[in-house]
């Protein structure tokens, strides 16, 4: 599956990467393209601090290969801002104080983004089940399922 | 020994011991278990500033410099004698122990410098806060200079819940101060009285004559430092308009848009990316190694150094790769494993600890209590070792340039850091920068230098710069640990709930929280240093979580003895007023005496003091009996720690310490064998996830009577007691180990 010249489309941009074909899908955002936002937190798809949405569902790119993401549309915590105006989500985490070192965060909220896109008005127990996945060590929960309720009760996380 | 080649012995121990040999007993283990518990009291930090007043003022540009003199009593003096209380400064040097400075430019801007860290504590926010309150201004006109070796006067460390009693205290001083100086300029400027002159929103103003003028027309020109006296006049709490109030987390938009840099995110010019290859057991020395292959790959740059490994490569990809590579042969010596390691710290007692035990607390007569007591009680209690686990491993990015050392990292402690980098590469301090960028979290996990060292050997023999991110692996096997704790308590009670005895010991955990907060004439509490087969060192609120664990569950059974109400029980032992009213907060918001016994269903509640702080928890618990499966339904905390400075992110810690304190009391346990962690991943090692929240509530107490203390550590050491209190509430079975339910509730195995 390897090619030698790997396209992908990250936030609406079409980019030539360099990259082996075997390396991360993380470590290429990062460390080619400068898009900083996605972390490592584990690197064996435990924690959720390198989701991103890949054709708008949520996914570990810290054990996604790049050749395997070729061509589909990847959406990184960049580009879940537009044109200088943060998603519901996004100002619902500031609303609710809902991060304390923010490491987290980026993968928080695009979990959260991919789950509003499927599911604009969740239940709890959905919420909490869709974000099972993702580890915040600061322990601030309560106050990330308090934003996806708030973002999702104002127009089900739509802008 | 084998040789990269350029290598000196120092440096070479240096790495050695930071870096790859996790349990020597070294000096920097010493370090390490010197920061248990001594490390929490008192901050000695005495150091020589050597900065004269013009090159100051050439560094920071002109305008009105207020430098607090950390507290040593000779400045202090010195500042006393001064006619007003007040010391002018001419072209002398300035004073050799500054603790922090803030700086209002010729632009009006105000830079606060202190070596103090943000690892999500939101210190920025708070210490800032403090600042705009003194100094009358807005949140956002302040600049927070933190952590920057090169610029900001020396620190201990951002640890043991200091930040807010003693960094913000010093920051409001030197605000109030800087506000002073600056109502006396504008008195000077128009030849008028100080007195009735107002500071506010910025500018200094008088009522009389309608004359305004900004900080930045008043500081203008000037080159003015000043050192504080202690004794500055400050606003008191109930008058706080910007303190005391919820701020939002300064520079929040920058982490919800993923733009804030942490450490980890650090991109420099040809930048290269680090792997460290590890001995196969802690205290492992390398018997023979190939490096062949991976020095012959394109770009990879490899160090073998004694008994440190690592290579540098263009890509992480590729860097994986040339680790790989390498064949590297080790050889261990057997070592203990968490399978009766309770029994092992009780028998291998004392090595290893590089300072003395402190004496036992001894009050009255044991014997005569004891003689006293109708029910006597003889319990054990047990804590595993735990991992902090913060979400961003160590990391560091090293830079060298001319012989000096540039290191970007996550660390609690950066000057702690610098000059471990110093030692290691035999540089003298002030060829070492260290900076540290908004972190990752800590919880007392990131205390020492490895990363950086780590990091900076590699880009020493790159000669480029180099970055290294632990993995998550590295990260649970070579940081260090909570230590774990063996607890015995014998106590005695009267029939009507009087404790008449206490007896506790404490192996190897510490002394943090050790002292009973209740009125008990006969004690003796003791702590008894272990040798502990795994590194170990501070962690959030330290042995004061193991030390309420065991007493607070002991304090249950002993009212269980008697019949008594638990929290009937604490009362009738208790004269801390504190302690009393955040009990009796928690209890109140909690429901206590209304509560509803249900088959299944359990209550508990528990509470102490550490750190300035005093908690109350209150925990609802469901048992499953056929599954087995133990569901805390709500956990409550009630915390009071002075004056409160911004009561949204206290909520937050008060949250977040009882989510982190659930982990540690529920299933978090590090598994060990032979020098080797057997449960290195998030999919081994269980800590809480989104499904375990219980319905989290904190209460406050506010107390603008009394000064501020930290809120980061107390509110995690009730949680532990008050769920397993609430366990034997629902089931009758008495968990004495945390964690307490790691595969859920048994009954008959407990």
């Amino acid at each position: 599956m390897r090619t030698a010249a790997i396209e992908l489309v990250v936030n609406g941009t079409r980019r030539a990467i360099a990259s082996e074909g075997e390396a991360s899908l993380l470590s290429v955002l990062r460390d080619e393209i400068g898009l900083t936002g996605a972390k490592y937190g584990c690197g064996e798809g435990q924690c959720g601090a390198c989701t991103v949405l890949i054709d708008g569902v949520p996914r570990r790119s810290c054990i996604t290969k790049v050749w395997s993401v070729a061509g589909k549309a990847i959406t990184t915590i960049e580009g879940i801002e537009r044109d200088g105006a943060l998603h519901p989500l996004q100002e619902a985490f500031l609303v609710e104080d809902a991060l304390q070192c923010g490491y987290c965060t980026s993968g928080m909220i695009v979990s959260g983004v991919g789950l509003l896109k499927t599911n604009p008005h969740p239940s709890d127990a959905e919420i909490l089940e869709f974000m099972e996945g993702n580890i915040c060590r600061c322990g601030t929960y309560p106050r990330i399922l308090a934003a996806i309720r708030r973002a999702a009760a104002g127009n089900g996380g739509v802008r | 020994m084998r040789r990269g080649g350029e290598v000196e012995l120092a440096q070479d121990a240096a790495l050695k011991r930071t870096a790859t040999t996790a349990n020597a007993k070294s000096p920097e283990l010493a370090a390490v278990n010197f920061e248990l518990e001594r490390y929490e009291f008192g901050e000695p930090a005495v150091h020589h500033f050597e900065l004269q007043r013009r090159d100051f003022f050439k560094a920071m540009g002109g305008g009105v410099a207020i430098l607090v003199a950390a507290g040593r009593p000779l400045a202090a003096a010195v500042v006393a004698q001064e006619s007003g209380g007040r010391r002018r400064r001419g072209d002398e040097d300035l004073p050799e122990n500054i603790g922090a400075w803030l700086h209002v430019g010729e632009d009006g801007g105000i830079t606060v410098f202190t070596g103090k860290v943000e690892i999500g504590q939101n210190i920025r926010t708070s210490l800032a806060q403090a600042v705009a309150e003194e100094l009358r201004v807005s949140v956002a006109s302040i600049r927070m200079n933190m952590g920057d070796t090169a610029h900001v006067p020396f620190d201990m460390g951002t640890f043991g819940s200091r930040s807010t009693p003693t960094m913000g205290l010093q920051l409001r001083r030197a605000a109030a101060t800087a506000k002073d100086v600056l109502i006396d300029l504008a008195a000077k400027k128009w030849t008028v009285v100080r007195d009735g002159l107002v500071a506010d929103d910025g500018r200094v103003r008088d009522p009389r004559s309608g004359r305004a003028a900004t900080y930045a027309e008043l500081a203008a020109g000037q080159q003015f430092a000043e050192t504080i006296p202690e004794e500055d006049p400050l606003i008191a709490p109930a008058k706080w308009t910007v303190a005391g109030k919820s701020i939002a987390k300064v520079e929040g938009r920058d982490f919800v848009t993923g733009a804030h840099r942490y450490a980890s995110d650090m991109v420099l010019p040809g930048m290269l990316y680090a792997k460290i290859v590890r001995p196969s057991a802690f205290g492992a020395s390398l018997v023979s190694v190939d490096a062949k292959e991976a020095k012959a790959m394109d770009g990879v740059t490899c160090v073998v150094d004694g008994d440190f490994i690592g290579v540098a490569a263009p890509s992480e990809y590729l860097a994986g790769q040339a680790a790989k590579k390498i064949h590297a042969e080790w050889k261990s010596s057997p070592q203990p494993s968490s399978d009766g390691i309770f029994e092992y710290l009780k028998t291998h007692r004392g090595k290893g600890q590089d300072y003395d035990e402190p004496r036992p607390h001894i009050a009255g007569s044991l014997e005569a209590g004891l003689a006293a007591a109708e029910v006597k009680l003889r319990q054990n209690y047990t804590a595993a070792y735990i991992a902090h686990s913060p979400l961003e491993p160590r990391a560091a990015a090293a830079e060298w340039k001319d012989g000096a050392l540039t290191v970007w990292t996550g660390t609690q402690r950066p000057f702690a850091v610098r000059d471990a980098l110093a030692e290691a590469f035999h540089l003298s301090a002030d060829r070492v920068r260290v900076l540290v960028p908004d972190m990752g979290s800590g919880y007392g996990g990131k205390h020492t230098p490895e990363s950086a060292i780590e990091a900076a050997r590699l880009a020493k023999a790159a000669g480029k710069p180099v970055k290294l991110v632990w993995s998550r692996e590295e990260e649970f096997t070579w940081a260090y640990f909570r230590p774990a704790a063996l607890i015995e308590i014998s106590s005695g009670v009267s029939r009507d709930g009087r404790i008449t005895a206490w007896e506790f010991h404490n192996y190897n955990s510490g002394t943090s929280g050790i002292e009973t907060p209740y009125d008990i004439s006969n004690q003796r509490i003791e702590f008894h240093g272990s040798d502990s087969p795994l590194r170990q060192g501070s962690y959030r609120g330290l042995a004061a979580t193991a030390n309420h664990f065991a007493r607070e569950t002991h304090m249950d059974e002993l009212a269980r003895a008697v019949t008594m109400d638990a929290l009937e029980f604490r009362r009738r032992n208790l004269k801390d007023a504190r302690l009393l009213a955040v009990l009796e907060a928690a209890a109140k918001a909690f429901g206590w005496s209304e509560r509803k016994k249900e088959d299944g269903r359990g209550f508990g509640i528990a509470g102490g003091t550490e750190k300035g702080g005093y908690v109350a928890a209150c925990a609802d618990v469901r048992v499953d009996r056929a599954s087995g499966e133990v569901k805390v339904e709500r956990l409550l905390s009630a915390f009071e720690c002075g004056a409160i400075v911004n009561p949204e992110h206290l909520s937050n810690q008060v949250e977040g310490a009882m989510v982190m304190g659930l982990g540690g009391a529920l299933f978090e346990a590090i598994a060990f064998a032979d020098g080797r962690i057997t449960n290195p991943h998030f999919a081994q090692y269980r800590v809480p996830r989104f499904s375990d929240m219980p319905k989290t509530e904190s209460v406050l107490v506010d107390r603008k009577d009394l000064p501020s203390a930290g809120a980061g550590e107390t509110p995690i050491v009730g949680v532990a007691p008050a769920i397993g209190n609430a366990i034997f509430d629902a089931t009758g079975v008495r968990l004495r180990a945390m964690p307490l339910v790691p595969d859920g509730l048994h009954v008959g195995k407990s």
